[in-house]
């Protein structure tokens, strides 16, 4: 103790000394962590600067040719532009809108099962579809709604009417991609809302009651309040990440016959990315999704401190 | 006589029952569905009598998927990348997340905002295969292993848990002289059998699942895991086996159906009892993160 007295008072730059020599091992043992971050995902966002180049694998960042926002200009400008970014937006939009409350009103209703057994039941069946892989999903569906003797369709033909390829026609493809991420997400996301009502004051019931609430009042006015500070942290984390659709259902769903709706900005990068070998134009692409899912992030935190004083930072 | 019964506790029960049976019934038919034709009559699912229960009994289609070499392979890979993967993984993580739910870590906040600002911006798919084309990395293994080692939903849900555990457990054996390893895996490591469970379950399932980084960075068909394979039988309808005749007793349905019970199968009978690891998981980070 009097060691450290005495090491205090001398410069800054030996307390720094110490807090370092005390740390060594910690440093040791978080320095693969920090290694993965510089390498995975700090080296690749300092390579977004490739699509100010026309960067080419042999010259490398150093050696390619500066062309300013050459890309930028050029993917505004771009007949698929509008197609793709309006694809993205409606699809994003859509899907937050459709799968943020369905855990919400499931939890609700578990929380109400007074059966724990029942309870226990529902939990296990619901949070299952959240461990089969897209790919699985993806084949399921079209297995599902295939012309031929998919099980959607043999109800469509049941009730005379004509199947559908679903799967094929465009105006279908975003109920689909929904539709299925609701079946394979709503279970799980109830979890966390679940964790939040285990936290809510029994005696608060008791009171609603003896004013003579109903279950329905018990509900809005007790359990709902509850859960309003996860609600909200939810719904800054989907919004912030509805733009930033995943590529892999967007892909393992897309066809050339469903490709007017269902490109969207990931697939699209790819294509001219990956594909076409287009590293540029299609870096230039992925920076500026970046951008607005993290301007997204932004505007709602900021949205939801005002209104309602919860927020990530 | 209506308002009586909207406000009243009645039509709340009746909601309440009709969204359980619904969440029942929708999440548990698509699988019995798929079983129950993969081994039915091929002549009765193509009649389409099949909707719930088999109709007749009929193993062809599991064996045409044995027969596959690709399925057989993909199975064994998947297997091979899920114990290399995992084992990194939980590896990284673990001690990472102890160090940065340490107190006397020094950059302690900067390492903190660092790990957790990639969680709102990535440098997106392009950059991220170049580094690793850059890297020597392409078409093997470790690609797709390294890239996916750390998720820092995982991390925070460990710090947290970390950070909850007691300090006198460290002090005691600072005061025998031990430094951090030795308090790691001595002291802390057997408190933590519980957590590092749940991390390794996933982990797991995130690689035994994962199609996206493999489907990018493979080329070679020997490598494949499970999920590419699987891409091309079910979505690509490549359910053509290698030399085999064209069979009357199979479909290409039934085929397709057999493939994903048969590779879901493994998840089917593990989850039941490691469930309440996920949801412990993710209440952990859920209540503190």
């Amino acid at each position: 103790m009097r060691a450290n007295d005495k090491n205090s008072r001398t410069k800054q730059k030996s307390k720094f000394a110490k807090r370092l020599s005390d740390s060594k091992y910690l440093l040791l043992m978080i320095a693969p962590c920090v290694l993965y971050f510089i390498i995975f995902k700090y080296w690749p966002m300092f390579g977004l600067i490739t699509s100010f180049q026309n960067y080419s694998v042999f010259k490398g960042i150093t050696g390619s040719e500066w062309v300013g926002f050459k890309h930028y200009s050029t993917f505004f400008h771009d007949p698929y532009f509008f197609t793709v970014l309006k694809n993205t937006l409606l699809l994003g939009i859509f899907n937050t809108a459709w799968n943020f409350p369905m855990p919400i009103i499931l939890a609700l209703v578990i929380n109400e099962i007074r059966s724990n057994k029942l309870k226990k039941f529902t939990q296990t069946v619901s949070y299952f579809p959240h461990f089969i892989s897209v790919v699985i999903l993806c084949g399921m569906v079209m297995s599902c709604l295939s012309p031929r003797g998919g099980i959607v369709n043999n109800i469509v033909v049941l009730f005379g009417g004509k199947p559908i390829n679903f799967i094929s026609d465009p105006k279908y493809f975003r109920t689909i991609y929904i539709a299925s991420g609701i079946w394979q997400t709503t279970g799980w996301g109830t979890i966390i809302y679940l964790a939040a009502l285990t936290g809510v004051n029994v005696e608060l019931y008791d009171a609603a009651a003896v004013d003579g609430a109903n279950r329905w009042q018990k509900l809005w006015n007790v359990t709902l309040p509850a859960i309003i500070p996860t609600i909200v942290v939810v719904l800054i984390m989907s919004v912030g990440r509805s733009v930033t659709i995943g590529f892999d259902k967007v892909f393992l769903l897309q066809n050339d016959a469903n490709i007017s709706t269902s490109e969207v900005i990931s697939t699209y990068e790819y294509e001219r990315g990956i594909i076409k070998g287009n590293y540029s134009y299609s870096a230039a692409i992925g920076l500026f999704m970046s951008v607005i899912s993290s301007l997204l992030v932004i505007m709602t935190n900021t949205i939801s401190r005002k209104l309602s004083d919860t927020a990530l930072w | 006589m209506f308002k009586k019964i909207f406000n009243g506790d009645t039509l709340f029960e009746l909601i309440k029952c009709l969204i359980i049976i619904l969440t029942i019934v929708v999440s548990v038919y698509p699988l019995l569905y798929i079983f129950s034709v993969s081994i039915s009559d091929p002549i009765e699912v193509m009649k389409g009598n099949v909707v719930l229960w088999p109709k007749g009994f009929c193993l062809d289609s599991y064996k045409e998927v044995m027969k596959n070499p690709n399925i057989i392979t993909g199975y064994v890979n998947t297997v091979i990348y899920v114990v290399v993967g995992t084992a990194l993984s939980v590896a990284v993580t673990t001690l990472g997340a102890y160090a940065l739910s340490n107190k006397r870590l020094i950059f302690r906040k900067f390492f903190n905002k660092m790990f957790v600002f990639t969680m709102f911006f990535s440098g997106g798919m392009i950059p991220t295969y170049l580094v690793i084309k850059w890297c020597g990395l392409l078409n093997s293994m470790w690609s797709f292993l390294l890239m996916g080692a750390v998720s820092v939903y995982n991390l925070i849900v460990m710090r947290s848990f970390f950070e909850g555990l007691p300090k006198e457990l460290e002090e005691s054996a600072f005061i025998d002289g031990a430094n951090d390893l030795r308090v790691f895996f001595s002291i802390i490591m057997p408190c933590s059998k519980a957590i590092i469970s749940t991390m390794v379950l996933f982990y797991a399932v995130g690689i035994w699942n994962s199609f996206l980084w493999p489907f990018l960075l493979l080329d070679d068909k020997a490598k494949y895991p499970l999920q590419v394979v699987l891409r091309q039988i079910i979505i690509s309808g490549d359910t053509k086996m290698s030399n085999s005749t064209s069979d009357v007793s199979t479909l290409p349905e039934t085929i397709k159906y057999a493939t994903i019970f048969f590779s879901v199968l493994p998840i089917l009978c593990v989850y039941p009892f490691v469930q309440k690891y996920f949801v412990k998981g993710v209440m952990i980070g859920g209540v503190k993160g």
